[in-house]
């Protein structure tokens, strides 16, 4: 074949069918490569840099060792967002995947108009947070707000919310609540594959509806469980927008007694209102340390808990 | 695609129920059982619709109508003059077009970009596409707060702070999860097709303009949705890098709408109704695309 071309050789030597497929597909490639190595890569290594530097925009980085870090450790501030923000991972992700998994039983029943449901339940996730951040505002509204009628209704006189420091954080999870439904569908996704013969065998051999759904239903949906939880992780330790309008609108950027202030928002102060750029970036690091070493902790204790099909154990 | 599992529910319980339930279980159970059930579903359905309710409402209310006791779900007076506020109180219009113009330039950055890579990661064959491909995917498990000051500064440094271009250049660098999106289906693109045009002389580009996009336009607008919500919906990026005003993005405008501290609890109310509106119509109009989506990051990466 290689005769019948009239190309010169040589060039064809270095240009193999091969090759030039690498250099299509790497120019193809080129737009994330670039962005890869310009928008990740370079930021992430700059970012480590500027950890160890006491960085104000305005003049240049002077280096500074671990010093952020031991000004980090010793700063009340940083200690205070971090119990803020493990405050609502302990009590906001578990709750809310528990609740999106009984959401998601309510749905996988035999009833009509299911995909009617399922568009109801997911409507509050489609509200833009900056959109039910403001609406909650007025929700938790102490003097006429929505949520404290409803509680007078019942005679039971309402906290006031997101101005009192014990309800601030409580308010922030029950916003966070309503959105289950979300989650909720992502465990219908999983439910509805489970072939039904499980479940008909079970009844045969006498297991109630309790029994079925904690020996069938719980195991089978463990993966979504497992991505729940720790997606949850992900965005409660970066749990951010709906703080900074609350507290914004507070006047403080921290709430009541600082019970707002959430590690990004600590973050967000110190890079942006304070221009500690390298104090920020070793914030930023530390808490990147906190999210993988707790995902990884979840992933490790999945094993004991978590179930894959046509895994052997 | 939405209708067909809850079908397939139906038909098996029923089956179920028919054999082992209905015939031991006494009529009235059954019914009870049945109004248990739509109980259920009807109850979570108000709590999750009842704040986009009390929303709606609210905006039509008078200042003296928001203070009122108990609350009025629907108010004795429509006030529109709400809407004329939320869009002159603050420049609705203005943040609109901002917000808009970021939609439409990170749709098609975000199009263009990801399916280019996807292309070469679906349709052709060379050494190392694998590679690229973990690679891509293991840059969605990294955390977005790490890069977020670094990147401050080289914008700043570059004096992009208070353009558009922070918001916008690096959708033209693709998305991990929107590449693995687009890949996927280019796969399911018949590969005769390509080989043929292939034979025939077509390069690559063409191939991948005329031939596979074409094709994979339910993916493209897949992606052109997911992104343009994500998009709408940003806080946090305008936040940082926008504080002329001039610039604003609708969320933005929201925020400072709080902080003007009117007592027009309404005017605010019509502004955040304005604002999640269209992020409604949208979904409403494309659930399967979202749901297509949700599914997406949820077992992609399994």
């Amino acid at each position: 074949m290689r005769q019948s071309v009239p190309f010169p050789a040589p060039r064809r030597r270095f240009l193999t069918l091969s090759r030039r497929r690498v250099i299509t597909g790497l120019l193809f490639a080129s737009p994330w490569i670039v962005g890869f190595l310009c928008f990740t890569l370079y930021p992430m290594a700059a970012s480590f840099y500027y950890s160890l530097t006491d960085y104000s925009l305005i003049h240049p980085p002077v280096w500074i060792g671990t010093g952020n870090y031991t000004q980090i450790v010793a700063d009340p501030d940083f200690w205070t967002s971090l119990g803020n923000t493990l405050f609502m991972v302990i009590f906001d992700v578990p709750v809310y995947t528990l609740l999106s998994f009984l959401v998601a039983l309510a749905l996988n029943q035999p009833v009509r108009g299911l995909p009617i449901f399922r568009t109801l339940f997911m409507l509050p996730w489609v509200m833009p947070a900056a959109a039910s951040a403001t609406l909650f505002i007025i929700i938790f509204n102490p003097d006429y707000g929505l949520l404290n009628s409803a509680l007078d209704a019942l005679n039971i006189m309402g906290p006031s919310w997101i101005y009192d420091a014990t309800w601030a954080k409580p308010s922030l999870i029950l916003m966070d609540l309503w959105t289950t439904g979300f989650g909720a569908v992502l465990f219908l996704a999983a439910m509805q594959g489970i072939p039904s013969e499980l479940y008909e065998a079970a009844s045969l051999d006498g297991a109630g509806a309790w029994t079925r759904t904690l020996r069938i239903t719980v195991p089978l949906v463990s993966p979504v469980t497992l991505y729940s939880l720790i997606i949850g992780l992900i965005a409660i330790f970066g749990y951010f927008a709906q703080a900074y309008i609350f507290t914004s609108s507070a006047g403080n950027g921290a709430g009541p007694d600082n019970s707002l202030l959430f590690y990004m928002v600590n973050l967000y102060n110190a890079a942006f209102r304070y221009l500690r750029m390298g104090y920020a970036s070793a914030l930023a690091w530390i808490l990147f340390a906190i999210t993988l070493l707790a995902s990884l902790l979840l992933l490790w204790s999945s094993r004991h808990w978590a179930y894959y099909e046509g895994e052997s154990r | 695609m939405t209708d067909e599992p809850a079908a397939v529910v139906d038909r098996d319980s029923r089956r179920v129920a028919r054999r082992f339930g209905s015939t031991r279980r006494p009529w009235a159970a059954g019914a009870a059982v049945l109004c248990l059930r739509y109980g259920i579903l009807l109850v979570l359905a108000v709590i999750f619709l009842g704040p986009w309710l009390y929303l709606f409402s609210t905006s039509l209310k008078t200042p003296d109508a928001v203070l009122a006791y108990p609350p009025q779900w629907i108010p004795q007076t429509f006030d529109w003059n709400n809407y004329v506020l939320a869009v002159t109180r603050i420049p609705y219009v203005l943040y609109l077009r901002n917000t808009l113009f970021l939609v439409g330039v990170n749709v098609v950055g975000q199009l263009l970009s990801c399916s280019l890579v996807a292309y070469s990661l679906a349709c052709i064959d060379w050494a190392g596409r694998r590679i690229l491909f973990i690679g891509i995917l293991a840059t969605l498990m990294l955390p977005t707060q790490v890069t977020l000051i670094p990147l401050y500064i080289i914008f700043s440094q570059l004096h992009w702070v208070n353009t558009f271009l922070p918001l916008t250049v690096p959708s033209f660098f693709g998305n991990a999860a929107y590449i693995f999106l687009l890949r996927q289906f280019f796969l399911t693109v018949s590969r005769d097709v390509s080989e043929a045009a292939r034979l025939d002389g077509a390069s690559d580009l063409r191939i991948y303009w005329s031939i596979v996009m074409p094709l994979a336009w339910p993916a493209l607008v897949t992606v052109a949705i997911l992104v343009a919500t994500a998009t709408y919906n940003d806080f946090v990026g305008p936040l940082v890098y926008l504080t002329d005003s001039s610039l604003w993005t609708l969320s933005l405008g929201l925020n400072g709408f709080i902080g003007t501290r009117g007592s027009d609890i309404g005017a605010l109310m019509a502004a955040t109704i304005l604002y999640a509106l269209p992020a409604l119509v949208l979904f409403l109009s494309a659930q399967r695309v979202y749901l297509r989506g949700i599914t997406l990051q949820n077992f992609g990466r399994t």
